[in-house]
């Protein structure tokens, strides 16, 4: 598998760190809504077909990077810079108010 | 300046290794180069950053993902969005280089003393970065003076095309020594010179 790095280029998966899922919301710090942080630590879509992802090039550029992955392919459909990145939000929305 | 000790310094032996009888393919030296030095910009300063670089080494980058320029006595390169390796002969030069940078413009680290530098030249040098480095290293998708960050197994590497048959790779000074023993067995097909 490989991942195009948007500063880098094409490099091996071995480069890169899985940093989770990128349909997560993190809650604001301070926020006590128990809901939100249950969903944040524990739900997942688990999708078979297109999956937001967020990668670490660990062993390149360093970049946190969001990603496209077909979870039944390994298709990469998209790569892009985490920076200013506001999560996806996927097909199926849920309620993640903080 | 504190005296720099190299790690390679129990290890390195000058010579003809390899099967040198077929011809010398690869050289291997290290550089000790007196300044290395990584420059990070804040979001929107990479081009002061540029200047100051420019400013204190004389060295014009180009811009753009992994951009270098390379010559006899000093070198940079982009290694990562927004970030710069500088490399010079001479010492002091972090020095010059934080009077050039502004506080707002970004930061200004001296890895002197942390990074180890090794030459790898000869017309063999770009077959066996390859047995090491998953990357291209044809001159059409890595030319003279880009650098690339990339790794072999755990040894992170900042590797610069100094020359078209001339890569400088610049790894922490803690793998050095482990990376120039399985440096030296990679070249053991071809004849190598250490120098
Ligand atoms: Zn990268």
């Amino acid at each position: 598998m490989l991942i195009t790095c948007p500063y880098c280029g094409p490099r091996d998966v071995s480069e890169f760190t899985y940093q989770g899922d990128g349909n997560r919301q993190r809650p604001a710090p301070a926020s006590q809504n128990l809901d939100a942080w249950n969903e944040y630590v524990y739900e997942r879509l688990n999708p078979a077909g297109d999956h937001n992802e967020v990668w670490q090039h660990s062993g390149g550029c360093r970049s946190h990077l969001r990603v496209v992955r077909n979870t039944l392919t390994h298709e990469i459909s998209s790569v892009a810079f985490a920076r200013g990145h506001v999560a996806h939000r996927s097909p199926a929305k849920r309620g993640t108010k903080t | 300046m504190a005296e720099r000790l190299s790690p390679l310094e129990p290890v390195l032996r000058q010579g003809s290794y390899g099967q040198f009888e077929n011809g010398v393919g690869i050289i291997l030296s290290e550089t000790a180069p007196g300044s290395i030095v990584q420059l990070a910009a804040w979001p929107g300063q990479e081009k002061a950053i540029i200047a100051a670089i420019k400013k204190a080494t004389g060295l014009a980058l180009p811009d753009g993902a992994g951009g270098g320029v390379a010559s006899s006595t000093k070198a940079a390169f982009g290694f990562a969005p927004a970030k710069f390796m500088v490399v010079d002969e001479a010492e002091g030069v972090a020095e010059a280089l934080a009077k050039a940078v502004a506080p707002e413009g970004g930061t200004v680290t001296d890895l002197s003393h942390g990074r180890t530098a090794i030459r790898i030249s000869g017309p063999k040098a770009e077959w066996v970065l390859a047995k090491f480095f998953a990357i291209d290293f044809s001159l059409v998708a890595f030319p003279v003076g880009a650098g690339r960050s990339t790794m072999h197994h755990d040894i992170f590497a900042q590797i610069q095309r100094s020359a078209a048959d001339q890569y400088d790779v610049y790894v922490f000074r803690s793998f050095a020594r482990s990376f120039w023993h399985t440096l030296r067995r990679g070249c053991e097909e071809v004849g190598y010179e250490v120098r």
